[in-house]
C-alpha cells in the first residue's frame, strides 16, 4: 500500500515540476513588456469598462493615454472630472474640465399624447420594429417603446415607464452614450446637465411638416417656429421642420417653454412657475 | 415527382379562392400610385399637380439603372404628387390621381384578340419591356428588362418560368395559367427570344392539375417549352430551389442563378410581357387575390395599380369588426399592413385578411434546440444560431453563419415548436451585416 | 375598428410546439411504464409517482421562488424528467433517494443552468449518476421480476444480466459457461429481467420509439448510429475472442442501451443540431458504451456514454455544420 502512495507523490510532483519548468519557459518567451504606467492609469479609472469614453474598456482607454502621451481629448465619463483630474496627478499632466453630461429623452410619445393605432407582434427589439414599421402610433420619428436603450445600460440609469411606455433616465446616468448608440431613432441626445440639474430641450425629433406630425402625436414639435423667435440667445435653431436647442447657447431664461402651442419644449427641474398675468406679462416686455 | 433537396416545410395550402374566375374590379374614385414600386432606386415623377393623364401614359420615369417606368393605371387629373403612408407606415412619394372616365391611351390594343406573331428582335424586345415598366410580378419587383441584361461572358441556356405558387392562400397566377395561358406562353416565347435560349422551362406544384394540363395541352403550339409538376412544397417558388427541382443545379451562394445557365420569371410577370410587347400595353393592372379567414368572398380580381386596399376588401366582403392582420402577400413572406389606404402595387400578389384569433403568434418560449429550424431551412442554415447571434448584437458570428444566404422564407420561425421570432431577428441581423459589409467596402 | 396588428412574415404557425412536442414523448414512453408496472408492481408504480410529483414540484418551487418566473411546469418537460429518473432506478429504491434524485436532476441538471433548453446535460442522467455515486449499494439492488409485485420492502433482489456477465467475467469464467445464467434473448426482449424500471422492455421501448419517429418528435440518426456503432464495436470483440466477450444481440438488449439510445441520447436539448453531427454523437454513445461495459469497473455505461457526449455538443455543433445550399 505504502508504495502505491509513493508512486502517486512522485509522479504528481515529477508531472507537476516538470509543466513549472515549461511554464517558466513559455513565459519568457512570450513576455510583453509594457509601461508600467498604464496600470497606474487603469487603476485609477472606475473599471466600468462602459465605452463611454470612446475606447474599448478602461484598459484600452489607459493604453491611449499613455500612447498619445497627453490627456487632451480624453474624457471619462463614467469617472467625471475626479477620476481625470486623479489620472493628472499621477502622470503629472494636465485634465480639461469637461461639463457634465446627462442622457435626455427627446420624445413624449406617450400611451396618452400617441395613442396606437395598429400593435405590433414580434421579437421584443427596437431595432427590428425600426426595421419592420413606423410604430404603433403612426409617428416614423418616435420612440417605439421595447427598451433596448433600457438593456444597453450597464449602470440601471435608464427604465421604462409602465404609464407612458417611455424611457426615464434617472440620475445616476454617466453619459456614457451607450442607449444613444441603442437607440434606432436617434431619439436619445447626451446634453449638458446644467446649472443646478436644469435642462430645456426639445422633446421631439419628428422631422415631418406641422399637420402629419400632429395627427400622430399631440406633442410633436410642429416646426411653427415661435421659439426660434423668442429666444433672446439664438440658441434655438430650426431644420426639417424640427426645433433644435443648442444647450452650450441656452441660458435657461425659459422663455420658449410657454411659447410651444404643442408643448413640445420641456423644461427640467426648475422651480414652479409664478402665474403670470397678462398684465405683468405686458409690463415685463416694455 | 421533381422538388428540391433540402429543408422545406409543407403549410396547409388553403387555396380557397382557386376556382373562382378572375373578377374585374370596378374603377376607383382615387388611387395612389406610390414612385417606388420596384426593388431598387424610385422612378421620377413626371407629371405635377393638375396634369391630365391617360391610362397608359408615362406619369414616372427609371432614372437608375435598376429602376422601372411607371405609366398612369388611370385616366383624370393628378390631384398632387406628395408623401403618402406605405404599408410600414412611413412616409414615400406618390403621385395622388383623380379618376375620371376610362380614357385609354390610343397606342395601347385593348382588343381581345390574341396576338402570337413576334415581330421585334431581342435588343427592341428588352427596350420595350423597360419602357413599359414590367418587373416581376412574383413579389421581388425586380425590373424584368435588367434581368434580360446578361453580365458580359454569361450566356443563358434556360428561361425558367415560375408557376409554383408555393405560399398558401395565393390563387393568382394559379388563375391566370388557366385563365391566359396562351397569352402566357406566348409571352414566355418573347421572354426566350429576349433571352436568346432554346429552353423553356414551366414549374408548376401539383396542387394545381388544372394549370398543369391546361398548359401541357398548349405545348405542342410552343416548340421549347416544357411543363413540369413538382410535389408540393414550400418555398419551392425561391428561384434557388426552382432551379434546383427543375435541374437539379445548385446556384452558389451569393451568386444569381444566371451562374448556372438560368433566368427566372413568373408567369405573371410572362403574361405582363405579353401585354407590353403585342399590344402596348404597360403594366397598369395586375391579378390579386383576396382571401383569408375573414373575407366572406374569397376571390381574385383584377386590379387596377394604386388602387387602396379598403376597395377590394370591401368588394371582397370583409368583416372590420374582427379584422385582425391584413397582409399584403401570402402567409409565409406577405407583409402586415397597418392601414386599409395603402394601395395595390405592382407587387401585391394577394390581400390576406385574418380574423382576430389568427392574427397573434402564439407565446414564445425557450428554445429547447430542437433543431427543426436547422431541418427545415432550405438554405442550409442555422437559423437559431444566427438569430440569437444577431439578438445579443454578435453581427460578425451572424456573417460567418452565412446570414446573408437568408432568403427570409419563413420556414424556420414556422416549425419551431416554442414560437421564437426567429426571422424577426434574422432579418434585422441580415440589416446590420449587410451594412457592415457595405461600410467594410467604403 | 380593432387595432390591426402588424408582425414580420410569416404569419402562419405549424401546430406543434413545446407542450405537444413534451406531452408527444409522455405518450409515447407509457407502454415502457406499463411494462414496469407488469413485473415490478406496486415499487414501480410507487417510484414512478414520487418520481413525477417531486420534479414537478421542485421545479414549481424554484421557478417560482429562486428564479422568479412564471412556473413552466404545465410544459410536461419536467414530467419527462421524472418518468426518466424513475426509469433509470431500481423499483426498490426509498422514496427520499428518488426525491433527492429529483431534486439534483431538476435543481442542478437543469434549472441551474437557466431552465429549459439551456441544460447541456440530460437532467435525469445528472440525477440518475448522482445516485449511483452516492447511493451505489441501493442503486444496485434489482428486485426479481414478477416475484416482487406486492412487495414494498426487503424485496428479493439479483443482480442485473450486465451485472452476472461482469461479476462470473471477473471471477475467470468464459463466456459461454457464463450464457446459461442469463435470461434468454426472447424474455430479454419482452423484459422479463433484473435492471431499471423502464429498460427492462425493449419491445415497450421499440414501440415508444416509433411512435416518436411518426411524430417527428426525433429522428433515426442518434438511436440507430448509437446502437448500429455498438453493434459494430461488440462484435468485433465478439468476433475476435467469443470466449471473452459477448455477442452484440446480448449488448443491444441488457441493461440501458434502447432507453438510452431511444430516449436519453435523443433529448433534444442535449444533443447536437445537424444530422451528421447527430450521427457522431450516436457513435460515440455506442462506442463508449461497450468501453465501459467491457473494459471499464461498472457494469452499465449507457449513463455515463451520454454524459460524456452531452459534453462533446457544443463541439460537435461547431464541427459539424449542416450542408449549405450553393456552398463550397
Amino acid at each position: 500500500m505504502n508504495e502505491t502512495f509513493l508512486y502517486a507523490v512522485i509522479s504528481l510532483v515529477a508531472l507537476g515540476a516538470t509543466s513549472a519548468v515549461i511554464l517558466f519557459f513559455v513565459a519568457q518567451k512570450f513576455k510583453v513588456i509594457e509601461d508600467p504606467r498604464i496600470d497606474i492609469v487603469n487603476d485609477a479609472l472606475p473599471g466600468a469598462n462602459c465605452g463611454g469614453c470612446g475606447f474599448a474598456g478602461c484598459r484600452n482607454f489607459a493604453e491611449s493615454i499613455i500612447k498619445a502621451g497627453s490627456l487632451e481629448g480624453f474624457s471619462c465619463p463614467a469617472g467625471g472630472n475626479a477620476t481625470m483630474t486623479s489620472v493628472a496627478e499621477l502622470l503629472g499632466m494636465v485634465a480639461a474640465e469637461t461639463e457634465p453630461q446627462i442622457a435626455v429623452i427627446r420624445c413624449n410619445g406617450s400611451m396618452i399624447n400617441s395613442p396606437a393605432k395598429v400593435q405590433l407582434d414580434g421579437a421584443d427589439s427596437c431595432a427590428f420594429a425600426h426595421y419592420l414599421f413606423a410604430g404603433e402610433g403612426g409617428c416614423s420619428h418616435g420612440c417605439l417603446g421595447l427598451a433596448d436603450c433600457v438593456r444597453s445600460c450597464i449602470f440601471d440609469a435608464i427604465y421604462m415607464d409602465s404609464e407612458s411606455g417611455l424611457p426615464i433616465v434617472k440620475d445616476n446616468c454617466i453619459a456614457c452614450g451607450a442607449c444613444v448608440k441603442a437607440c434606432p431613432r436617434a431619439i436619445i441626445e447626451l446634453r449638458d446637465k446644467g446649472k443646478k440639474d436644469r435642462r430645456i430641450f426639445v422633446s421631439c425629433v419628428n422631422q415631418e411638416k406641422g399637420a402629419p406630425a400632429k395627427k400622430n402625436c399631440s406633442v410633436a414639435c410642429i416646426g411653427c417656429g415661435k421659439c426660434v423667435k423668442v429666444c433672446p440667445f439664438e440658441a434655438i435653431t430650426m431644420n426639417n421642420n424640427l426645433a433644435y436647442i443648442d444647450y452650450s447657447k441656452c441660458k435657461l431664461c425659459r422663455k420658449c417653454v410657454p411659447e410651444c402651442p404643442t408643448d413640445a419644449i420641456h423644461e427640467l427641474n426648475f422651480p414652479p412657475r409664478k402665474i403670470v398675468t397678462t398684465e405683468e406679462a405686458a409690463t415685463a416686455s416694455v | 415527382m421533381k422538388t428540391f433537396a433540402l429543408g422545406g416545410v409543407h403549410p396547409e395550402e388553403a387555396k380557397v379562392s382557386a376556382a373562382k374566375a378572375v373578377e374585374i374590379l370596378p374603377l376607383p374614385q382615387k388611387v395612389i400610385v406610390p414612385l417606388g414600386q420596384n426593388l431598387g432606386a424610385p422612378s421620377k415623377a413626371l407629371v405635377k399637380k393638375g396634369d391630365e393623364v391617360k391610362v397608359g401614359q408615362l406619369i414616372a420615369t427609371a432614372e437608375a439603372f435598376i429602376s422601372s417606368n411607371i405609366h398612369s393605371p388611370v385616366s383624370g387629373k393628378v390631384e398632387k404628387v406628395d408623401d403618402y403612408l406605405d404599408s410600414t407606415g412611413y412616409r414615400r412619394p406618390a403621385i395622388f390621381i383623380d379618376v375620371i372616365g376610362d380614357d385609354w391611351d390610343s397606342t395601347i390594343d385593348t382588343s381581345k384578340e390574341i396576338v402570337s406573331e413576334i415581330s421585334l428582335s431581342s435588343t427592341e424586345i428588352i427596350q420595350k419591356m423597360k419602357d413599359m415598366g414590367i418587373v416581376g410580378l412574383g413579389g421581388a419587383t425586380f425590373p424584368s428588362h435588367v434581368k434580360l441584361m446578361l453580365p458580359d461572358g454569361k450566356k443563358a441556356e434556360y428561361l425558367i418560368i415560375n408557376g409554383v405558387e408555393c405560399e398558401p392562400y395565393l390563387t393568382s397566377d394559379h388563375r391566370l395559367m388557366l385563365e391566359r395561358g396562351e397569352e402566357m406562353m406566348i409571352g414566355v416565347r418573347i421572354l426566350m427570344k429576349g433571352l436568346q435560349v432554346q429552353k423553356a422551362l414551366i414549374g408548376i406544384e401539383a396542387n394545381k392539375p388544372d394549370a398543369i394540363q391546361a398548359l401541357t395541352s398548349l405545348v405542342a403550339h410552343f416548340p421549347g417549352i416544357e411543363v413540369h409538376a413538382l410535389k408540393v412544397q414550400y418555398p419551392q417558388g425561391g428561384e434557388k430551389q426552382l432551379i434546383k427541382a427543375l435541374l437539379n443545379r445548385e446556384v452558389p451562394s451569393g451568386k444569381l442563378p444566371i451562374e448556372v445557365g438560368c433566368v427566372v420569371n413568373n408567369v405573371g410577370t410572362a403574361f405582363a410581357v405579353y401585354e407590353a410587347i403585342q399590344k402596348n400595353k404597360p403594366l397598369v393592372e395586375r391579378i390579386v387575390t383576396v382571401t383569408g379567414s375573414n373575407i366572406q368572398n374569397p376571390g381574385n380580381y383584377l386590379v387596377r395599380i394604386g388602387t387602396p386596399v379598403r376597395e377590394l376588401l370591401e368588394k371582397a366582403g370583409w368583416n372590420p369588426e374582427t379584422a385582425g392582420k391584413i397582409i399584403n402577400g401570402g402567409p409565409m413572406m406577405g407583409k402586415a399592413v397597418s392601414s386599409t389606404d395603402v394601395p395595390v402595387v405592382k407587387g401585391t400578389s394577394g390581400i390576406l385578411v385574418f380574423d382576430q384569433e389568427e392574427s397573434k403568434r402564439p407565446n414564445v418560449q425557450a428554445c429547447i434546440r430542437c433543431a427543426k429550424c436547422v431541418s427545415v431551412c432550405p438554405m442550409g442554415l442555422e437559423p437559431y444560431l444566427i438569430a440569437r447571434a444577431s439578438e445579443i448584437g454578435m453581427y460578425e458570428i451572424a456573417e460567418n453563419e452565412h446570414a446573408m444566404d437568408c432568403m427570409e422564407c419563413g420556414s424556420c420561425q414556422y416549425t419551431c415548436p416554442s414560437a421564437r421570432p426567429l426571422l424577426d431577428h434574422l432579418r434585422l441581423g441580415k440589416n446590420k451585416v449587410a451594412h457592415i459589409i457595405r461600410t467594410r467596402k467604403n | 375598428m380593432n387595432r390591426l396588428t402588424v408582425s414580420g412574415s410569416p404569419h402562419v404557425h405549424d401546430v406543434m410546439s413545446v407542450k405537444s412536442v413534451m406531452w408527444g414523448v409522455v405518450i409515447s414512453l407509457i407502454p415502457a411504464m406499463m411494462v414496469s408496472f407488469w413485473y415490478f408492481g406496486l415499487g414501480a408504480i410507487f417510484v414512478t409517482a414520487v418520481a413525477i410529483v417531486s420534479c414537478l414540484v421542485f421545479e414549481y418551487l424554484i421557478q417560482k421562488f429562486l428564479l422568479k418566473e412564471t412556473p413552466t411546469i404545465t410544459d410536461g418537460s419536467a414530467m419527462i424528467t421524472g418518468i426518466l429518473l424513475a426509469f433509470n432506478v431500481p423499483s426498490s429504491l426509498p422514496w427520499w433517494q428518488i426525491m433527492i434524485g429529483s431534486a439534483v436532476a431538476i435543481g442542478i441538471g437543469k434549472m441551474s443552468f437557466g431552465g429549459l433548453g439551456k441544460n447541456p446535460f440530460n437532467p435525469a442522467l445528472v440525477g440518475r449518476v448522482f445516485l449511483l455515486i452516492s447511493f451505489p449499494v441501493d442503486m444496485t439492488s434489482w428486485p426479481t421480476a414478477i416475484e416482487n409485485r406486492f412487495v414494498f420492502f426487503d424485496a428479493a433482489t439479483g443482480p442485473t444480466s450486465l451485472g452476472v456477465l461482469k461479476e462470473n467475467l471477473m471471477a475467470g469464467e468464459t463466456v459461454p459457461d457464463i450464457i446459461s445464467k442469463l435470461p434468454s434473448y426472447q424474455e430479454m426482449f419482452i423484459g422479463q429481467m433484473n435492471g431499471s424500471l423502464g429498460e427492462v422492455s425493449a419491445f415497450a421501448l421499440l414501440l415508444g420509439g416509433i411512435y416518436m419517429l411518426y411524430r417527428k418528435i426525433i429522428t433515426w440518426h442518434i438511436p440507430f448510429s448509437f446502437v448500429a456503432s455498438a453493434v459494430i464495436f461488440s462484435g468485433i470483440l465478439w468476433m475476435v475472442n467469443p470466449a471473452m466477450y459477448i455477442d452484440p444481440m446480448f449488448h443491444i438488449l441488457a441493461g440501458g442501451m434502447l432507453l438510452g439510445a431511444i430516449y436519453m441520447a435523443t433529448d433534444m436539448v442535449t444533443s447536437p443540431m445537424t444530422p451528421a453531427g447527430m450521427l457522431v454523437f450516436g457513435v460515440g454513445c455506442g462506442l463508449l458504451t461497450i468501453l465501459i461495459r467491457v473494459f471499464g469497473a461498472y457494469p452499465e455505461g449507457v449513463s455515463f456514454a451520454i454524459l460524456i457526449m452531452n459534453a462533446f455538443v457544443p463541439l460537435i455543433n461547431r464541427g459539424f455544420k449542416p450542408k449549405r445550399f450553393g456552398g463550397k
